[in-house]
């Protein structure tokens, strides 16, 4: 079993909900990527998203789009990226999910990206511009070592939720919002009826977990009420990131992470 | 390829794209697919070609230019005369009418050089509709006089202030407009790149050029021309100039853009210089480092100044079809001039990269073999990058 799958299991167990947190590797450097990450353990995080900065990323909004560029000048590398993911993985069992668009895979080839980040402690990937038309030979190369997660939008048709949830493991990503990483603009009721409608659907086949301008405990609580298995939270780590300074950034995180967390539990 | 009903090109192309814009792209597909072959809307395209965007243009003998040279017979197929400018506007108006057939509102577009820009917003204020256009921060600045077009044609221009700030940032915010805005608005994509149907769509409105040159030239030499040559950015003046001609014995040419040369790593040559990858919904030829970030390209012309291409290119350089060259910045400029002294035609600098490979071909050739170059814009927009050009090489 994955460990995505495991703690989505003992998570049902204890009647909680996860919360999956998302920080870009290298925003603004190595160290602050590290220190966020013990934050994110001590905060109580469920699964924890490592954003690979990719050049064009036209699925997210500035706050995303900024971090990927300071990554980069930073010289954020893939061999770089799964160091970080080792040294990790040397203190927590989390899952790891890495997000990054399907160039970074594609040009590196699929079979041998996969393996080397499986080997670096990897569980899974989002890749927001991989369509599910696209995907058999990712899919292919994932199978039966790591999860690959795909995209839902309120707006996907009945049958491609059944086609996407079909080619996805793990969980699935249900997009809140029409709109890119980090929109803000309020809980629309055509997202509830989203995660009602996915989780209708899928009848508890695999876990639904919604993402895009989620950044309050309110939010966190408004979507597991409304059924969501789990709730992803990005830009406002992001930003929180951007404005602590650096020898209080574990504890803030924590304390973030902490009060999103609390929602999480039925 | 007719109508890859897959999306692909060989191996080329499909639909990388994020889930909330599938449903657009699939109404996009069935709508292009019902009214291509509908004959009120080839009725109403075709009288707007005509009447409003100047259809059919010359092929113009460019005698001057061919004896100067003292090789092949060189023609120019003036798209440079259409309303506007450019070939762009062939396009536009293809897709504003399919755009007001899906009731669609709010049109949004990218532009590079502007002339994509300014030809959506002429389309726009013909038909009624409001337009946006996303233009790289570089791009209004060294084609600003193509932002006070579209200003005064009604249309916003937003400048865009991220990654390399040229055309490939400007798509990056279109589509991340057209994700927010999916169920009002139509993206008007400016070049034959994309997720599937656009590469196809924008070929097959392009077309017009390569059909009315096999007329032409059949009228002229009652066959097809030995040579035929278009500059390559996103490559769609060239597509539509290539496409009808495939199946002839003509030559065919792309020519990109070599910037400060191939090594310089200065450039925008994506056929000539880059691998595969996958980038604006599609798999194709990119200019990208050995992670698979796309990397930043140069050109003197902002139209050609993109590191990816059309999928149908990629096609077509793999099956050797068509051959892919490039020029440099210098070259262009000496092509632009010799174009403009010697038959008094200006042309767009992205243009100029095809007459300098013209003036090449031509050079080798015999007086009894015609060449076809796709003059695809003219050059009013660049006179001034050409005047800083110059001045600074007197300079040096």
């Amino acid at each position: 079993m994955s460990r995505i799958k495991e703690k989505f299991a003992d998570l049902a167990a204890k009647n909680q909900r996860a919360l999956i947190s998302y920080i870009m590797v290298g925003f603004p450097n190595e160290k602050a990527t590290i220190a966020a990450v013990q934050g994110l353990v001590d905060g109580g995080a469920d699964i924890i998203e490592l954003g690979f900065p990719f050049s064009d990323p036209l699925a997210d909004g500035p706050v995303i789009q900024n971090a990927s560029t300071v990554s980069l000048e930073n010289g954020t590398t893939i061999s770089k990226y799964f160091e970080i993911v080792k040294k990790i993985r040397k203190v927590t069992d989390i899952p790891l999910v890495m997000m990054t668009y399907t160039n970074i895979l594609y040009h590196a080839g699929y079979t041998r990206f996969i393996a080397d980040a499986k080997k670096a402690g990897i569980d899974g990937f989002i890749l927001p511009d991989m369509s599910v038309e696209e995907s058999r030979e990712y899919i292919q190369a994932a199978k039966d070592s790591t999860d690959t997660i795909f995209l839902i939008s309120p707006n996907t048709s009945k049958d491609r939720i059944q086609k996407i949830s079909e080619a996805s493991t793990g969980f699935l990503y249900l997009v809140a919002v029409f709109g890119t990483t980090g929109a803000k603009a309020g809980i629309k009721s055509y997202t509830l009826d989203a995660i009602r409608n996915v989780k209708r659907q899928t009848r508890g086949k695999i876990p639904v977990g919604i993402g895009f301008g989620v950044s309050t405990p309110e939010d966190v609580r408004t979507y597991v009420k409304a059924g969501a298995d789990a709730v992803i939270v990005g830009s406002a780590y992001l930003k929180l990131i951007e404005k602590t300074p650096k020898d209080r950034l574990r504890s803030k995180i924590a304390e973030f992470t902490r009060s999103l967390k609390k929602q999480t539990v039925l | 390829m007719k109508y890859p009903k897959d999306g692909r090109f060989g191996e080329f192309g499909g639909k990388y794209i994020p889930e909330t814009l599938v449903p657009a792209i699939e109404e996009l597909e069935e709508n292009y697919l019902k009214f291509k072959n509908d004959s009120s809307f080839k009725k109403e395209l075709d009288y707007y070609l005509r009447v409003y965007a100047g259809r059919p243009t010359p092929l113009y003998y460019a005698k001057n230019l061919s004896e100067k040279i003292g090789g092949a017979k060189i023609y120019l197929k003036r798209e440079d005369l259409l309303h506007g400018g450019a070939h762009k506007i062939n396009n536009t108006l293809g897709q504003a009418i399919l755009a007001k057939r899906m009731n669609k509102k709010r049109i949004i577009a990218e532009t590079g050089a502007g002339q994509h820009g300014v030809a959506t917003a002429m389309a726009c204020a013909s038909l009624g509709m409001k337009s946006e256009v996303y233009m790289g921060y570089k791009d209004t600045i060294r084609q600003k006089l193509n932002v006070y077009r579209m200003n005064m044609l009604g249309s916003k221009v937003h400048p865009v202030k991220s990654g390399s700030m040229t055309l490939k940032d400007a798509i990056n915010d279109a589509i991340r407009d057209w994700i927010t805005n999916v169920e009002t608005t139509y993206y008007l994509l400016g070049s034959a790149v994309g997720p599937h149907p656009y590469p196809v769509m924008v070929r097959d409105f392009q077309s017009v050029i390569g059909k009315e040159i096999k007329a032409q030239m059949k009228k002229i030499n009652n066959k097809a021309p030995d040579c035929v040559i278009a500059c390559v950015g996103g490559g769609s003046n060239a597509i539509g100039t290539f496409y009808p001609l495939v199946d002839t014995s003509a030559e065919i040419i792309g020519v990109e853009a070599a910037g400060h040369g191939l090594k310089s790593k200065m450039h925008s040559a994506t056929l000539s210089a880059g691998s595969k990858g996958v980038l604006h919904g599609m798999m194709t030829y990119l200019l990208q480092d050995k992670e698979g970030q796309i990397t930043e390209t140069h050109s003197i012309s902002a139209g050609l100044d993109y590191p990816g291409v059309g999928p149908e290119h990629s096609y077509y350089k793999d099956t050797k079809r068509i051959k892919y060259h490039s020029a440099t910045d210098k070259e262009v400029i000496e092509a632009f001039l010799t174009l403009t002294r010697t038959e008094g035609i200006i042309p767009a600098l992205e243009s100029s990269h095809a007459i300098a490979e013209a003036m090449k071909v031509a050079r080798k050739g015999k007086k009894s073999e015609s060449i076809v170059v796709t003059l695809s814009g003219r050059g009013d927009k660049d006179v001034e990058e050409v005047q800083n050009y110059l001045d600074g090489h007197v300079k040096d």
